[in-house]
């Protein structure tokens, strides 16, 4: 069976269908009536089809099952990544049939189609030097270009386009299906053009662009069934509202047909943008100068002969004078109200590249600046109340700040309006959440004294993250090093952190809002979330707003209620997206903020990871991947500001002496008690103090006892052995910093290693952990009796990372670490030396 | 301009993992060659690449359109007309565009415009900085003349065998690439001359 479209009934292969069609004159390949798949005919049969595929091509005039034979050929070579070998005059007459001038077009472009597959291919022998007709010459570059320009294929498409273009037959081939030839060459290879070249097309494009015919095309002469007099009788062209046309033709003018001059007028525009970048001389550099002198005399043949003013211009410079005014009529048909939905779409597509093209123009010649800065200035005024226009802001702001600064003109209030109103109207578009994003990122050197906007606006650009997380996430990777400075981390931290909480609240916003009925784009399974209601409160009222606040406010609420609030929305389907991407947006965050966190900063961002960690939207499996990234992280700032454990003493005791949700928050309790056994020491912090010490002690010592004596019961899950092992090692380091403490600990230890052992093993695991923590708990006992090794090894100099420690044998550490390992291992008194 | 256009499957909504993602039909306009790599690479091996890039774009596009179908809570069923006879509300069908970073799967970066009807993927290769929204409504344009033009919703047809006419298509609507503005009687003008060459 070959693939329907219905959904569910996806084909498992489509390439499965077999070579036999439903034609009879067609080869029957198959084997014992079981159709093979295309990926899988054999060399042989392949051969075969070959040759019946060349003989089908012989003939005076193939016929349709020609046309059949090559589907399947195309098919065939398509349907595998590998290549297919195809007989040497199969692959010949392919390409004789392309070149051929009175082949039927369905088999041309089958046969361009299936070279096309091949490439890129060593047999291939087409040449492009002998086509005539433009429209041949478009499929043989089709099929050209595509082999990656391995023998220059690329440069003699282009000059072979150029000579068709040049030839200028008054009933010569039609251009139209040239320029596109052109344009590819020109984005493959900018540099294969000469500069008459380049000159030749801005002259032409300029007659295209400007001076189409304004009455409409005249339909083809058939002498149709249809056809009546009056058809014979063009009109002028109108605009899309319907009016006569008032100024020269655009692609935003319609009609009943069209004249060549107007198809030609819209590949121009198709490609003004790409040729005014590709063309200018900041672009591909001057052409060598080897084979200037052939194309010669001959470029002044075609000088077009329109009488303005600006005749005698340069032609880079002509174009650019006619580009300008071809903008300025598309921003003023835009404003027409379109008759065909077709069009309405055209003219906002119209719109961004019109604005698109005026910021090429200014870049490469300043004096288009006044011009342009009043018509855009107009725009902008009148796009600002027209959300359905809204993506044409975009490319308006990035024009104002690239050229605002030489234009003497503030770009703020247009990007203030950018950021505060749109991500927070139209957040829910997909295509436009991408494009906003695209347009920080490519904008970020542009934006100058105006990142603060951007900075400020991050609550506004997390909406769009929030509802559209896939796409976005890999963009604010790039992005957030750019949004957060020392002002906003900590703001923004809890913003990443509510992220999920963030979609729920916009999802709830949606079903509010007055449009709601035309805009069904949450997830329709939820159907009246009991939150809709109690969400109108003016109690919740105050959290959602802080939550969908437009810019940075400076401060921080609890949304603890609205976690609450929103529980019903944690199993959307976009919830749940957005709480996957979460983690790595965290590792983005901070591996930016660690790059200019000073002690202050670091404090506070420890202190809201203590505080957030049991404070999450609850989302299925959110908190255990939050809290890995924040356990680690909590660690990494420790590492970076080690004073952070002394400074933060009192909030670091109260976390660990609240013993109630330590099995839910293991992760970060394991990385707070390793914070505190690694820096809480006068090496590190010289306002350490014994005191101090014996308060960390007394808190962890408790806790641990608490967890060990615990029953293990069915309602708790049992804490995890490495947070045991993390806490025995941390005691025992504070106790070698604190002699007296010695006895202690030492007892505890002993006690530890039969204390594991006595509960019934239930399981293989917890047997596994109980034995890593007895032989934990073993290690340190042993340590302790030799009180100054074991402070030696648990509070190494800060000059350990220095490499003469590591290089000279009789320092200290390779002696250390042989006296250490020694003790450990044998359990003998073995005194150093 | 146009890197590349591709259809190809989508998994179908119930499915939690990725089933397999075929490509039923793909274009290349034009092939990458890079400044960087003058080595010469044997032909089969460029080939055997631009495959595997086309690839890697659909299972992209194939993730994509599911996360954001299974996010608004829909499945593509809610898309089906009740008869063959009905046009496929192509402005619901779900779309989106994401960004291939340089050097994944593509050497330039590019960015990938989608759009996903029924059962089927269609997906525009962008250079970097093309024209968004002409994208959109050239894409939605493409998916629409290939629906009604192949017959793509009538049971057992085949849209493998039917390659001229996906290429006579893409000659006229995006001719080497290019994105053209194309008002709606220009489409229609382009469509007449399709028609008259491959009658339905």
């Amino acid at each position: 069976m070959l693939p329907s479209l219905l959904p569910g009934d996806i084909p498992s292969d489509p390439a499965q269908g077999g070579i036999s069609g439903s034609r009879g004159q067609v080869p029957q390949l198959q084997v014992a009536n079981t159709p093979l798949s295309f990926r899988e005919i054999q060399d042989e049969e392949l051969q075969k089809f070959c040759s019946r595929v060349a003989k089908l091509l012989q003939k005076d005039e193939p016929g349709p099952d020609a046309v059949d034979a090559l589907q399947r050929l195309f098919l065939i070579v398509s349907a595998t990544k590998y290549k297919r070998r195809l007989e040497k005059t199969c692959v010949d007459l392919l390409q004789t049939t392309l070149c051929s001038p009175k082949c039927p077009e369905q088999l041309q472009l089958l046969c361009a189609a299936i070279l096309r597959e091949r490439s890129p291919s060593d047999d291939l022998s087409l040449s492009c030097d002998r086509v005539q007709s433009s429209q041949q010459l478009s499929l043989v570059a089709s099929v050209l270009l595509a082999q990656g320009d391995r023998k220059e294929e690329v440069r003699s498409v282009g000059q072979r386009a150029f000579r068709v273009l040049e030839s200028r037959q008054p009933e010569g081939p039609s251009l139209r299906h040239l320029l596109p030839v052109v344009s590819k060459v020109t984005r493959l290879a900018p540099h294969s053009l000469h500069e008459d070249q380049t000159s030749l097309l801005s002259k032409r494009l300029v007659d295209w662009l400007r001076y189409a015919s304004i009455q409409q095309g005249v339909p083809h002469a058939s002498g149709g069934f249809f056809s009546t007099p009056r058809a014979r009788q063009p009109g002028p062209v109108t605009e899309v509202d319907g009016a006569v046309a008032t100024d020269f033709f655009t692609v935003l003018s319609t009609g009943q047909h069209f004249t060549e001059d107007q198809w030609l007028n819209v590949q121009a525009f198709s490609m003004l943008r790409a040729w005014l970048l590709a063309s200018s001389p900041q672009g591909p550099s001057a052409p060598d100068s080897d084979d200037r002198s052939e194309l010669e005399g001959s470029t002044l043949s075609v000088l077009s002969a329109t009488s303005t003013a600006s005749h005698l211009l340069p032609p880079q410079e002509r174009l650019r004078e006619k580009a300008f005014e071809y903008c300025q009529r598309l921003a003023e048909q835009s404003t027409r109200r379109a008759l065909r939905k077709g069009d309405a779409d055209l003219q906002k597509a119209c719109l961004v590249e019109a604005v698109l093209v005026l910021d090429v123009l200014c870049r490469q010649d300043p004096s288009f600046l006044y011009r342009t800065l009043s018509c855009l200035k107009a725009l902008h005024t009148r796009l600002c109340g027209d959300p359905a226009r809204a993506r044409a802001l975009l490319p308006i702001a990035q024009f104002f700040l690239r050229h605002g600064e030489a234009a003497a003109v503030d770009s703020e209030a247009i990007l203030q309006h950018l950021f505060t109103r749109i991500p927070c109207e139209l957040f829910h578009s997909p295509t436009l959440a991408f494009e906003f994003v695209r347009f920080c990122g490519d904008s970020l050197p542009l934006f100058g004294r105006n990142l603060d906007i951007l900075k400020q606006s991050f609550p506004n650009l997390f909406k769009l993250l929030a509802w559209n997380s896939p796409p976005l996430t890999s963009e604010f990777v790039e992005l957030l090093p750019w949004l957060v400075d020392p002002g906003t981390a900590v703001e923004m931290l809890h913003a990443l952190l509510d992220l999920p909480c963030l979609t729920a609240a916009l999802d709830l916003q949606l079903r509010l809002s007055p449009a709601a009925s035309e805009r069904p784009l949450w997830d329709a399974s939820l159907r009246n979330p009991s939150c809709l209601e109690a969400s109108r409160d003016p109690q919740f009222q105050a959290l959602l707003q802080h939550l969908l606040r437009a810019k940075a406010s400076g401060t921080v609420e609890k949304l603890a209620p609205l976690h609450q609030l929103l529980q019903p929305m944690a199993s959307c389907a976009r919830v749940v997206q957005c709480a996957e991407a979460v983690p790595t947006l965290l590792q983005a965050f901070f591996s930016a903020v660690t790059q200019f966190a000073d002690g202050v900063l670091a404090n506070q961002l420890a202190l809201l990871l203590l505080e957030r960690c049991d404070s999450l939207y609850q989302v299925p499996q959110y908190e255990a991947r939050v809290h890995r990234v924040l356990s680690s992280q909590f660690l990494a700032l420790c590492a970076l500001h080690p004073s952070l454990v002394v400074e933060l003493a009192k909030e670091l005791l109260e976390f660990v002496g609240s013993v109630s949700s330590v099995r839910s928050r293991g992760a970060m309790l394991a990385s707070v008690a390793w914070a505190i056994g690694e820096y809480l020491s006068v090496s590190w912090d010289r306002r350490c103090t014994v005191e101090q010490i014996n308060r960390f002690f007394e808190a962890l010592e408790a806790l641990l006892f608490e967890l060990t004596q615990s029953r293990p019961s069915a309602a708790l899950p049992e804490c995890p052995p490495q947070v045991i092992a993390v806490l025995v090692t941390t005691l025992t380091k504070l106790a070698s910093r604190s002699q007296d403490l010695i006895p202690r600990v030492s007892l505890f230890l002993s006690k530890m290693r039969t204390l594991a052992q006595s509960p019934a093993p239930s399981s293989m695991h917890r047997e596994e952990g109980a034995a890593a923590v007895r032989a934990r708990a073993a290690e340190l006992l042993t340590l302790l009796k030799m009180p100054s090794v074991a402070q030696f090894a648990f509070t190494p100099s800060a000059e350990l990372s220095k490499p003469r420690y590591h290089r000279d044998a009789n320092t200290a550490l390779p002696l250390a670490l042989r006296t250490v390992s020694r003790l450990v291992e044998k359990e003998m008194g073995l005194l150093p030396g | 301009m146009v890197h590349a256009f591709l259809i190809h499957t989508l998994r179908a909504p119930q499915a939690q993992d990725a089933g397999l993602c075929r490509v039923l039909y793909s274009c290349v306009f034009g092939a990458e060659n890079s400044p960087d790599d003058p080595r010469p690479r044997g032909a089969e091996r460029d080939r055997l690449l631009r495959k595997e890039q086309i690839l890697a774009v659909a299972r992209q596009v194939d993730s994509m359109c599911w996360l954001q179908q299974q996010a608004s809570g829909r499945t593509p069923m809610d898309l089906q007309p009740q008869s063959s006879d009905e046009p496929v509300p192509l402005h619901e069908a779900p779309l989106g565009a994401f960004r291939l970073a340089a050097g994944d799967p593509f050497q330039e970066p590019r960015t990938v415009v989608w759009l996903g009807v029924l059962s089927l993927g269609f997906a525009l290769v962008l250079d970097a900085h093309e024209n968004l929204l002409l994208a959109e409504g050239t894409l939605r344009l493409l998916a629409r003349l290939l629906l009604d033009h192949l017959r793509l919703l009538t049971p057992s047809t085949n849209l493998l065998l039917r390659a001229d006419r996906i290429e006579g298509i893409l000659a006229r609507f995006l001719p080497h690439g290019q994105l053209l503005f194309l008002n709606d009687q220009f489409v229609q003008g382009l469509e007449k001359e399709f028609s008259a060459a491959w009658p339905r």
